[in-house]
């Protein structure tokens, strides 16, 4: 079974929360352990905050859009923005020495770090990107068991 | 919830409370607006305290990263105190819990400023 839900938002900070509790709460209805909800949500927030000041530049004309798909297996989340686009190969390493002291850059590294499988697609115009949550094998099969 | 910093001295040290969440907008703004506020009066021993900091994103790590450059920069220091798991978790996740002098106690960690 597959459940979607999705979101237009305007670029702003509220958006940001809104896309951020709602992937705690769709987290938390699709069964996730406590971190994995927290995670989810920042990893969310990272994506939510780079779609409005990286991507949207904030302005007021442009849209960014997040849709939340959960299947029994993973929760798959796609957010895009309306801006040029970006290539995720640019990117510098946070954790390089020349980056560690920097004050900034750490959106994408951390939601790499809290997600199963990161993917960018330039969706021209703009960007996509897909963060995805696999349910662990013992979550799972606890699931089944009980279906 | 609402970010809040709230500082007091301890034998010269200024301690800054802090709870809430500190992420883009006003939790980050309330820091760097405490840390420039305190280097301006010319405190140099600045212990943040974190403990009842439930979250801490991105521009949250930045912000700590920006705090600590501009205390050090000033010839001061500042340290962290009380971590909870997440934000030690992050930490460690970004390479900056051995950049942060961190402390678990109160008073060792005023002890420790020279």
């Amino acid at each position: 079974m597959k459940n979607r839900v999705s979101y237009t938002l305007d670029s702003t900070l509220v958006s940001v929360n809104h896309a951020e509790s709602k992937a705690h709460e769709i987290a938390a209805r699709a069964g996730f352990s406590e971190d994995d909800q927290y995670n989810i949500a920042m990893a969310v927030r990272e994506a939510a905050v780079n779609a409005v000041l990286h991507g949207n530049s904030r302005d007021p004309a442009k849209k960014f859009f997040v849709a939340y798909e959960t299947t029994h297996e993973a929760l798959v989340i796609t957010i895009t923005d309306q801006g040029q686009g970006l290539d995720p190969a640019l990117l510098p390493d946070p954790l390089s020495p020349e980056n560690l002291m920097k004050g900034s850059g750490r959106g994408i590294f951390l939601i790499r770090a809290f997600m199963d499988e990161v993917k960018f697609r330039n969706a021209a115009p703009g960007t996509e990107i897909t963060l995805i949550k696999h349910h662990s094998r013992k979550a799972a099969s606890s699931k089944e068991e009980t279906q | 919830m609402t970010m809040k910093a709230n500082n007091r001295q301890v034998n010269g040290v200024t301690i800054v409370d802090m709870s809430g969440r500190i992420t883009l907008g006003e939790g980050s703004v309330v820091l760097r607006d405490s840390i420039k506020d305190l280097i301006g009066k010319g405190q140099k021993k600045i212990l943040l305290n974190l403990g009842d900091v439930s979250y801490i994103d991105s521009s949250g790590i930045g912000e700590l990263v920006s705090a600590f450059t501009s205390v050090r920069n000033q010839g001061g220091e500042l340290k962290l105190l009380k971590l909870t798991k997440k934000v030690h978790d992050l930490l460690q996740i970004t390479k900056l819990y051995t950049v942060f002098d961190i402390k678990d106690d109160e008073t060792e960690a005023v002890r420790s400023f020279k």
